[in-house]
């Protein structure tokens, strides 16, 4: 009944659940003025997890563990490495936020939801993965509300609440009538039974539709990306951070899953690959041209966010080897670089309160240091080499072209360049603009050692990703592979 | 020896002292000037070495080859070599490199300000970010990473223009420049992608190594169809009419020694690829479209001209002989033939000197006078003689005057030209007389006569550093002027591998 493999294929899951009530436990007994140290604690923790789990966790050949509940593959490991990376970064960031950072309970949530993103990336069942989904989610409306007092973050928590249970329903509606058409709930015999004919391709497309709600929404891919802003600009800045990145990872991870695993087959791939080629071009396209007259940072970066789900579908349209190891690819230079792009907002607003584009004017006499990490993260986003932004695109590029939709990938590079505007400007009043008086040298941005750390951490790993790829992309190849 | 990686030296030895660079102190403004020019100096050295070893050893082809594999899964390696086109073009920026640290390293006088004071660290490190891309580009075999070094290239503009550069202008233009360059690069890339499918498709081998795409053999229709798309993506750098605009508004925006750049290096870069690229990979497509990349460049060139000759504005004035003469370049891709590719090759090297030249002494005029406006100008040989000289001797080239190096490009184009086709090679010719006449009109202008009352005594010479820079410049000039097997034989080489390309089998 029990086994190693089974333990291993949880083992991260079972660490950062231990690492949860060690918070718990110890939160309590320390000071108020100590309670950051939590994040700390979080942080080293799930640095730990990560190294313990590529030590004892590796998975081998693809497997079905827990009743076929979880599925153990280089697939769900990479994704797990990579949420816990974003969760430790978050949870840095997270200590010198003045509402957030002191209270223990924000770093429980943080685990929680990690907790609940590594078990997406793993789920091979439907109500696995709608509890994993529906873990994940909770403890993310909480967090975005979670600045009492604060009628935005208020507004935000609620917003997420209120769009996020709407669509995970319409999302249950979908999996409940895969569930009476076909009988079961396991992904990999779906797969089955789809390719022996018991499932007509339209009533597949159907649900499958109905699924890419609840998808759609965690991935904010266009129509269902209208919560994005006003949430990321609400909530507190690590936080909005962390649903850009890791929140939106592991929507991408169950999409892949689901829609490479669970519904091959020529006929229907041909219908969805075209409707997702759609939805991939609308939101690219929307999400850049919103991104376009945006102000305050954290929404232009939310809008950018968007654009950036836009990107990583083309992989997915492409419905190829290379497709699949290119959105994996994608993600992981997208995490980087947009948890810095939130790091340095938040490090930037921690210490001047400000959150709009006019406000960066001078910032790159007041932290020279600083300045360039932001340059750094702007142009990986923006797709200029060497950081890792530039390969991703490249790479998802060329598996579009690969499997023919050139015209995709003409709007992508069309949509790249209004991104070189908006991004170039952003970086216009971090080197161009002064601050009124001139006066920059007595406004210094010093930082403190979580963001320092974190930032580094990030910058290093954004340049390493898009000077050293090939290790990052074996990692992702060997993850795509596990699709096929 | 022969082990030694040497183009790997070259190419990263900007990456390298530009992080050091950032790692100073900010307030080390000497300190981050002296590595600046340390490093460029022995990238100099290194170029230069490679390029009399490929002059004088007679070698052909590729040399001085090394390739790492970068993503073998993809087929994408770092595979670095120069031939007789290439070797000329490191060396420039080699040269443009090591002039371009010795423009800015200031002046403290107060009349002056030349040179860059606000926050050199930056400057120098983004400089050389953008010599890195420039390099990179020159030695790459290696389609992925060419264009991973053409992107380098482009995004330290943006920054050197907009922060450094003139204040009335710089948004406008740097933003213009960027989005040009990205859109034709872009572009391009699609191309690019196309190319490396088809070839995976025919071969069975994933791979961007140019040396092996070159022998893919693509079938005519899809050549013709992406020739258009990759040159004219890349050759929106080379500034190729109807694609130049950005190129005057960004030379003017610049700070010196990025015009230097700009002008004698990335424009080069641009049209480098368009070659190495567009052409050598696509041989097909390109005798197919010759005659509009010749009729482009041939309005290029005219136009250029004309519209240099107008201005009143002296950096647009050799903004737009810049567009002119890049035309020329074109021109001589477009022939297609022994003759014009040979020029071409020159020219590249002979321009990016000269308009090095030329935007330093404006820059240095500019710096001390305040003003670019011809008219306002006058009498600067009384102050800055060795400007004038090394201006004139720039002008002597961009005339194309025998015994300089400018002549010895420019004459194979219009052989070249004329072969394919001879009317083409009258109307371009207007262009030469354009040329002088407006060079001359500014010598005698901006250089003689005497200085305007509101400038009397405020205008010092130029100093040391700045003289050394122009002295580099113009022996380059004269002496591929005066022994001009100093390059063409190597250049000729270099265009008989790419005939072999073009007509296999030999005509």
């Amino acid at each position: 009944m029990f086994s190693s493999t089974m333990f291993a294929s949880i083992l991260p899951e079972i660490l950062i659940l231990i690492l949860g009530m060690l918070v718990l436990i110890v939160e309590p007994f320390w000071k108020e003025e100590q309670r950051r140290n939590v994040g700390w604690l979080t942080a080293g923790g799930l640095f730990l997890s990560m190294i313990i789990s590529l030590l004892f966790g590796q998975p081998g050949e693809p497997t079905a563990t827990l009743g076929g509940m979880v599925r153990f593959d280089w697939l769900g490991f990479f994704f797990k490495q990579l949420f816990m990376f974003a969760g430790a970064a978050t949870a840095l960031l997270l200590m010198d936020n003045e509402k957030v950072g002191r209270r223990g309970e924000s770093y429980l949530l943080l685990l929680a939801s990690l907790l609940g993103m590594n078990l997406m990336a793993v789920s091979s069942n439907l109500v696995m993965l709608y509890l994993a989904i529906e873990t994940t989610s909770i403890p993310l409306y909480v967090l975005a509300g979670f600045m009492v007092g604060d009628d935005k973050s208020a507004e935000a928590g609620f917003k997420y609440l209120l769009f996020g249970v709407l669509t995970s329903t319409i999302m249950l509606y979908g999996f409940s009538l895969v569930f009476g058409f076909s009988g079961t709930t396991d992904l990999y015999q779906l797969a089955q039974m789809y390719r022996v004919g018991d499932l007509s391709p339209l009533t597949a497309f159907a649900v499958l539709a109905l699924i890419l709600v609840g998808i759609g929404f965690k991935v904010s891919i266009v129509p269902f990306h209208f919560w994005a802003p006003d949430v990321y600009e609400g909530a507190p800045t690590p936080v909005a951070g962390f649903l850009s990145t890791a929140s939106k990872a592991a929507g991408f991870a169950v999409l892949v899953r689901l829609f490479f695993v669970a519904f091959p087959g020529a006929d229907l791939a041909r219908s969805w690959t075209i409707t997702l080629a759609i939805l991939s071009a609308i939101t690219m396209t929307l999400g850049n041209m919103l991104a376009l007259p945006q102000t305050n940072i954290k929404r232009l970066l939310a809008f950018s966010s968007v654009a950036h789900a836009g990107y990583a579908l083309i992989g997915v349209v492409a419905f190829t080897k290379l497709g699949a190891a290119s959105v994996v690819f994608y993600l992981a230079a997208y995490i980087l670089t947009n948890l810095l792009a939130f790091g340095i907002a938040m490090a930037f607003s921690k210490v001047t309160g400000f959150e709009d584009l006019k406000d960066y004017a001078g910032m790159s006499r007041r932290n020279p240091g600083l300045a360039l990490m932001m340059l750094a993260a702007f142009l990986s986003l923006t797709g200029m080499p060497p950081f890792g932004g530039f390969v991703a695109k490249v790479i998802v590029f060329a598996a579009g072209v690969q499997a023919g939709y050139v015209w995709l990938v003409v709007v992508g590079i069309i949509n790249s360049m209004i991104g070189v505007y908006y991004y170039l400007n952003a970086l216009k009043y971090v080197y161009l603009y002064r601050m009124p008086n001139e006066d920059e040298e007595n406004h210094p941005i010093p930082l403190t050692r979580p963001y320092a750390i974190a930032l580094v951490i990030l910058a290093v790993g954004v340049v390493l990703i898009g000077v050293v790829f090939a290790p990052w992309f074996g990692w992702s190849e060997a993850a795509a592979l596990n699709l096929f | 020896m022969m082990n030694f990686p040497v183009l790997s030296v070259i190419t990263f030895t900007p990456i390298v002292a530009a992080m050091i660079i950032l790692l100073l102190p900010s307030q080390r403004k000497n300190e981050a000037r002296a590595v600046a020019l340390t490093a460029a100096s022995f990238a100099l050295l290194l170029a230069l070495w490679v390029y009399l070893q490929y002059l004088t050893q007679n070698m052909t082809g590729y040399q001085f080859t090394e390739k790492y594999d970068w993503l073998p899964m993809l087929g994408i390696s770092l595979h670095f070599g120069v031939d007789g086109i290439s070797a000329p073009l490191v060396l420039l920026t080699g040269v443009v490199m090591f002039t371009g640290v010795l423009i800015s390293w200031g002046d403290d006088h107060p009349h002056v300000m030349a040179g860059i004071q606000d926050r050199p660290r930056e400057f120098f490190a983004f400089l050389f970010i953008l010599a890195w891309g420039v390099l990179g580009v020159f030695v790459s075999l290696d389609l992925f990473m060419l264009f991973f070094f053409y992107e380098i290239a482009v995004f330290p503009m943006y920054l050197l223009i907009v922060i450094w550069g003139w204040n009335v202008t710089r948004e406008y233009a740097a933003m213009k420049l960027t989005l040009y360059l990205f859109i034709g690069s872009v572009i391009a890339l699609v191309g690019v992608l196309v190319m490396y499918w088809a070839h995976a498709e025919n071969t069975g081998v994933l791979t961007f190594d140019m040396l092996k795409i070159e022998t893919a053999g693509f079938p005519a229709t899809f050549q013709i169809i992406w020739f258009l798309p990759v040159f004219l993506g890349f050759a929106v750098l080379g500034g190729i009419w109807p694609f130049h605009n950005w190129s005057p508004d960004g030379h003017v925006a610049a700070p010196t020694a990025v015009s230097m750049f700009h002008a004698g290096v990335l424009m080069k870069l641009g049209a480098f690829a368009a070659l190495r690229v567009g052409i050598m990979l696509l041989p097909e497509g390109a005798k197919y479209w010759q005659w509009l990349v010749m009729l482009f460049a041939a309005i290029a060139v005219v136009y250029g001209a004309y519209i240099a000759f107008v201005q009143m504005d002296f950096k647009y004035m050799v903004g737009f002989s810049s567009v002119s003469h890049m035309g020329l370049v074109m021109l001589g891709f477009s022939t297609l033939n022994r003759d014009g590719l040979l020029g071409s090759g020159l020219q590249m090297f002979s321009h990016g000197v000269m308009t090095a030249l030329f935007f330093a002494v404006v820059g240095m005029i500019y710096d001390r006078a305040h003003t670019r406006q011809i008219p306002e100008l006058g009498g600067m040989s009384k102050v800055m003689p060795f400007a004038t000289v090394g201006f004139i001797i720039g002008g002597l080239v961009s005339m194309g005057m025998p015994l300089f190096s400018g002549f010895i490009a420019e004459f194979p184009i219009f052989l070249g030209v004329w072969n394919e086709q001879w009317l083409v090679a009258v109307i371009c010719s207007i262009s030469i007389i354009i040329t002088a006449a407006y060079i001359m009109r500014n010598i005698r202008q901006v250089f003689f006569g005497e200085i305007p009352e509101n400038l009397k005594g405020h205008i010092g010479d130029i100093t040391v550093l700045d003289k050394v820079a122009i002295t580099t410049l113009c022996l380059f000039m004269i002496l591929i002027g005066l022994y001009p097997s100093m390059m063409a034989p190597m250049v000729d080489r270099g265009v008989t591998y790419i005939l072999n390309i073009l007509y296999p089998g030999g005509s």
